[in-house]
């Protein structure tokens, strides 16, 4: 059923864009004007006003001035917090967003920078059923965080946010579209067990000393060698014993995270399959590269580092 | 489950709740009073303790009991009172259950209205005033709901409420004034159980003693000339002729012209009268016509048609010097009516006199003035009680009472005597407003006084109250009474009283008596005679439309920023833009130079000037100091482009 109105809101935003007050994307910064502010009484308003009406017939009837000129006070202070509502909105600025990093299906932590040259109260925003409550001091600029939900990778345009605020006395709420012209990047979801990546470089012997216990090399026996290290065969063709060697692993192991090993997968397991290469590999805190489509970025590590591998694979068509 | 209001919230509404009780506490019986109190102080205390809603069992019970309890006092639900108490119980009750944001606005509204009930008892200006401030905890409840505000002390947060209020005043005003007047009421009149004290078409010795106790104002006396002296300052309102031994009753006399009354002088003034909830208009000796909307009577009584339930002015002229009715007739009869049965001693003392006095009629009348003003008579606001033979028990035991007790035993001795006696009860003295030039009556100057038929003079008037205590006639109630009133009543109190008056004056005339006959006449001095509610409409309309205009300005207005750099930088943008050089969004001011003076090659040094200037007096420190932006401004202005830009620079 809750499917209903926002349909019906589609529906009528398509074919009546005046009457919803629908607005195009915009680019930032976006300030808040009589043109676009609109007013409207809450419930509260409307039921209040009835109470009104309730007390000026009462008034008259009785004949009592007094509580005439309070019915007509009280009236007129809530027909004047209608303007108070709009100056709350009127002149607001939204400045710039900033957006956070989030793999699909979580939440993705917007910064939105209000400026005002006032001080402002209980201003909301509101993006889907999610609602941030600010303040504007008058001076700086005020960082509102909001979650945007994400379903899946790559680049999502911002909706629509509902600015909106029934200061100060919650009869009439003044609202706004903010529709910026931006699109955040979602990273892909990583799967959630795989294979390890493939030794495959370059660098074969470097890569497989990297893997461990092998053997590296054969050299000459020396006193204390441990005797089940004796390569027998080979120094059957030698004048001296030789003893296998082995190379110890290497504390960062250095990873070459290709596109091209993952044959015979479709795209989005690739890219699944490389995000959960990429995130083990910050885990361990190894170097990596990695080779994509039209991308390749060079060894790194750290936190930057991830994120531009992650940017480059939510990126890829 | 909606989120529960905050604890400011909540300590508003109690505050409002709180204010809504004291303002109405004196309208509500004592004991339920303290059960309320003491139950918003219970709510208050525990929703700090722990925040949840009263459980139904208390809650319920409660509910009954006080429906029971109003029931119980007042007999019924309905009415000013019984539904005062139980719209303020309900209030109070409300709180117990208020947790949500919903639950506190319906607490505020529910509130706002019952403030309003506090104004159907009293509309004084103080309580008026009073009561306007009890909005501002209810408006200040409201703003504390929304989310996201500083956090301010309980009385900063009231400011914002009585600036609101402050600004909503004009348009009040406008609205009070054009809002169309019902010419009579959609339902019911107002219950007659509201009456303050005041007179009655009955007395009976010791009857005023409330009355006289009370500083209500009863009216205000506007003179068109000078007014008359304080010993001719006698405002009739009823004459009573039936004596039934406790008390004198008004009885009208139907369908009879009223007494001839023969002027020698008069007197022409208004007379604003505050609610009596009856009938009668009291009107200075004596009333020569009605005016609208009232009748005269047959013994020049005036009547109004309708009961005076709000704040009545009416103008008359009345004779001071007269002669009224020289010829009784048949009416001699009901003037010399005596109960049978009653004050043998009394009715024994007349005929006494008219044998000794014989047909000297004034001589009779001078004997019963000695006999007050010689005798061991004392004037007094707290009188032993009197026995069934009311008038025996006063003159020959107790001696001691009021002009109610003189008047009456005065008439019955005369009408022993067999002169035509009676009883007029009203008003005496008031005080002078010298700032106002207008006489302030307060229930406080009623006054009961006989009037006796001499042949060939008519009805005269006597007070023997005078012969006993002449300040009461010169001087007025407050001085008769002497020591014998509360500390609160004395002289330098009552005369501060008298001075605020005026105010009160003014609030009586201009507010509450501001009635649909009155704002008919609202255009008169612009010609209109009759201000229909058509007209009163239109002006609403074009007031309103005025208001509007006048708030939209002021949400419209826009201060200009207080940044002269960022003004000045802003102009120089508008310049280079109009070269085709404009600012890109997020370009800074140094990259941004840079561009406009590769692209203007002919300006570079300038530009170069600029930019370094004005990054100076950026980022150099945290506030531009004056003096340089005044420079950098001026180098702006002066700035002109001039000659071609270079073919390279439209690339960009």
């Amino acid at each position: 059923m809750r499917g209903l109105p926002q349909r019906l809101q589609r529906w009528a935003e398509g074919r009546l864009p005046a009457l919803t007050r629908y607005r195009r994307p915009e680019s930032l910064p976006i300030e808040l004007h009589r043109h676009r502010i609109y007013i409207v009484p809450t419930g509260f308003g409307l039921g209040f006003s009835v109470l009104l009406l309730v007390m000026l017939i009462g008034a008259l009837n009785y004949s009592n001035n007094a509580a005439l000129l309070l019915t007509c006070l009280l009236g007129a202070a809530s027909a004047a917090s209608m303007l108070v509502a709009f100056r709350a909105l009127d002149g607001l600025r939204l400045e710039h967003v900033r957006a956070g990093h989030a793999i699909a299906g979580e939440p993705i932590e917007l910064v939105l920078s209000m400026q005002s040259g006032r001080l402002r109260s209980a201003i909301r925003l509101d993006l889907g059923n999610r609602c941030a409550a600010f303040a504007l001091d008058g001076h700086d600029t005020t960082q509102v965080k909001l979650l945007l939900p994400t379903e899946r990778r790559g680049w999502q345009s911002l909706p629509r946010l509902r600015l909106w605020s029934s200061w100060p006395l919650g009869m009439f709420r003044a609202w706004s579209w903010l529709h910026p012209d931006l699109a955040v990047l979602v990273w892909p979801r990583a799967e959630a067990a795989g294979p390890p990546p493939q030794a495959l470089a370059e660098d074969a012997r470097h890569m497989r000393l990297h893997r461990g216990e092998e053997l590296s090399s054969l050299r000459d026996y020396q006193t204390g060698d441990p005797q089940r290290h004796i390569a027998w065969k080979a120094s059957a063709r030698h004048d001296d014993l030789l003893v296998k060697d082995f190379e110890q692993p290497r504390s960062q192991p250095q990873w070459q995270l290709d596109w091209r090993q993952l044959r015979g997968m479709d795209d989005e397991s690739r890219i699944a399959r490389l995000a959960r290469w990429l995130n083990e590999a910050q885990a361990k805190r190894c170097s990596y590269s990695l080779w994509l489509p039209g991308n390749e970025i060079g060894t790194g590590s750290g936190p930057l580092h991830y994120a531009r591998c992650m940017d480059a694979l939510a990126g890829l068509p | 489950m909606p989120a529960a209001v905050g604890q400011r919230s909540f300590d508003l509404l109690s505050l409002s709740m709180a204010f809504v009780l004291a303002v109405n506490a004196s309208h509500l019986p004592w004991w339920l009073d303290v059960a309320l109190t003491l139950t918003l102080a219970w709510r208050w205390w525990q929703r700090r303790q722990r925040s949840g809603r009263v459980p139904g069992w208390i809650k319920l019970p409660l509910l009954a009991l006080l429906t029971v309890a109003v029931i119980a006092y007042y007999g019924n639900l309905f009415g000013r009172a019984p539904g005062t108490a139980l719209a303020i119980g309900l209030l109070i009750l409300k709180l117990l259950e208020t947790e949500t944001l919903r639950d506190v606005r319906v607490g505020v509204s529910f509130a706002c209205f019952t403030l309003m009930t506090a104004l159907l008892f009293d509309q004084g200006l103080v309580s008026t005033v009073v009561v306007a401030l009890g909005l501002l905890p209810a408006l200040a409840t409201l703003r504390a709901l929304e989310p996201a505000q500083a956090p301010a002390s309980i009385p900063r947060v009231l400011w914002p409420s009585f600036a609101l209020l402050a600004a909503a005043l004009p348009l009040a005003l406008l609205a009070f004034v054009l809002v169309p007047r019902l010419s009579s009421p959609l339902w019911g009149a107002p219950s007659q159980d509201q009456a303050r004290t005041g007179l009655s078409d009955r007395m009976s010795p010791g009857g005023f003693t409330e009355l006289l106790t009370d500083d209500h104002p009863a009216m205000r006396v506007t003179f068109d000339r000078a007014p008359p002296p304080p010993e001719q300052r006698y405002f009739r309102a009823y004459v009573m002729a039936r004596y039934d031994g406790a008390s004198w009753t008004y009885g009208d006399v139907v369908g009879q012209p009223p007494a001839l009354l023969r002027v020698e002088q008069s007197v022409d003034y208004q007379i604003m009268l505050l609610p009596t909830h009856r009938r009668v208009l009291p009107a200075l000796d004596v009333p020569i016509d009605a005016p609208a909307g009232a009748g005269m009577r047959r013994d020049r009584v005036v009547m109004a048609d309708k009961p005076v339930n709000d704040a009545f002015t009416y103008s008359l002229s009345s004779a001071t010097r007269y002669r009224l009715e020289p010829q009784l007739g048949n009416h001699r009869l009901r003037w010399l009516q005596l109960p049978a049965g009653f004050n043998p001693r009394t009715l024994a003392l007349g005929r006494s006199w008219r044998q000794r006095y014989g047909d000297d009629d004034a001589a009779i009348v001078r004997a019963a003035l000695a006999l007050f003003h010689d005798g061991s008579f004392r004037y007094t606001l707290a009188p032993a009680p009197l026995g069934r033979n009311a008038m025996d028990d006063f003159l020959f035991d107790t001696q001691e009472g009021f002009c109610e007790h003189y008047s009456s035993a005065f008439t019955v001795l005369m009408r022993a005597a067999g002169i035509p006696a009676r009883v007029v009860t009203g008003y005496q003295g008031g005080y002078w407003n010298k700032l106002g030039s207008y006489l302030l009556v307060r229930n406080s100057d009623a006054h009961a006084w006989s009037e006796v038929w001499l042949v060939a003079r008519g009805w005269v008037r006597v007070d023997p109250t005078g012969a006993v205590r002449p300040e009461r006639v010169n001087l007025g109630a407050a001085a008769a009474a002497g020591d014998q009133l509360d500390w609160y009543r004395r002289d330098w109190l009552q005369g501060l009283g008298n001075r605020w008056d005026i105010v009160n004056r003014w609030w009586d005339q201009g507010v509450v008596g501001f009635d649909a006959l009155r704002q008919r006449g609202l255009l008169s001095p612009f010609g209109v005679r009759d201000t229909d509610t058509a007209t009163l409409g239109v002006l609403l309309a074009i007031g309103g439309m005025l208001f509007i205009v006048i708030g939209l300005a002021w949400a419209l207005l826009r201060r200009q920023s207080r940044d002269p750099l960022r003004e000045s930088l802003r102009e120089l943008e508008r310049k280079l833009a109009r070269q085709g050089i404009a600012r890109r969004v997020g370009e800074g001011p140094q990259h941004y130079l840079s561009r406009a003076a590769r692209a203007l090659p002919g300006h570079r040094k300038e530009l170069a000037i600029l930019m370094e200037s004005y990054l100076q007096l950026r980022y150099a420190c945290d506030v531009p100091p004056a003096q340089p932006s005044l420079v950098f401004h001026r180098a702006v202005r002066n700035f002109r482009i001039s000659g071609v830009r270079t073919s390279k620079s439209s690339e960009h």
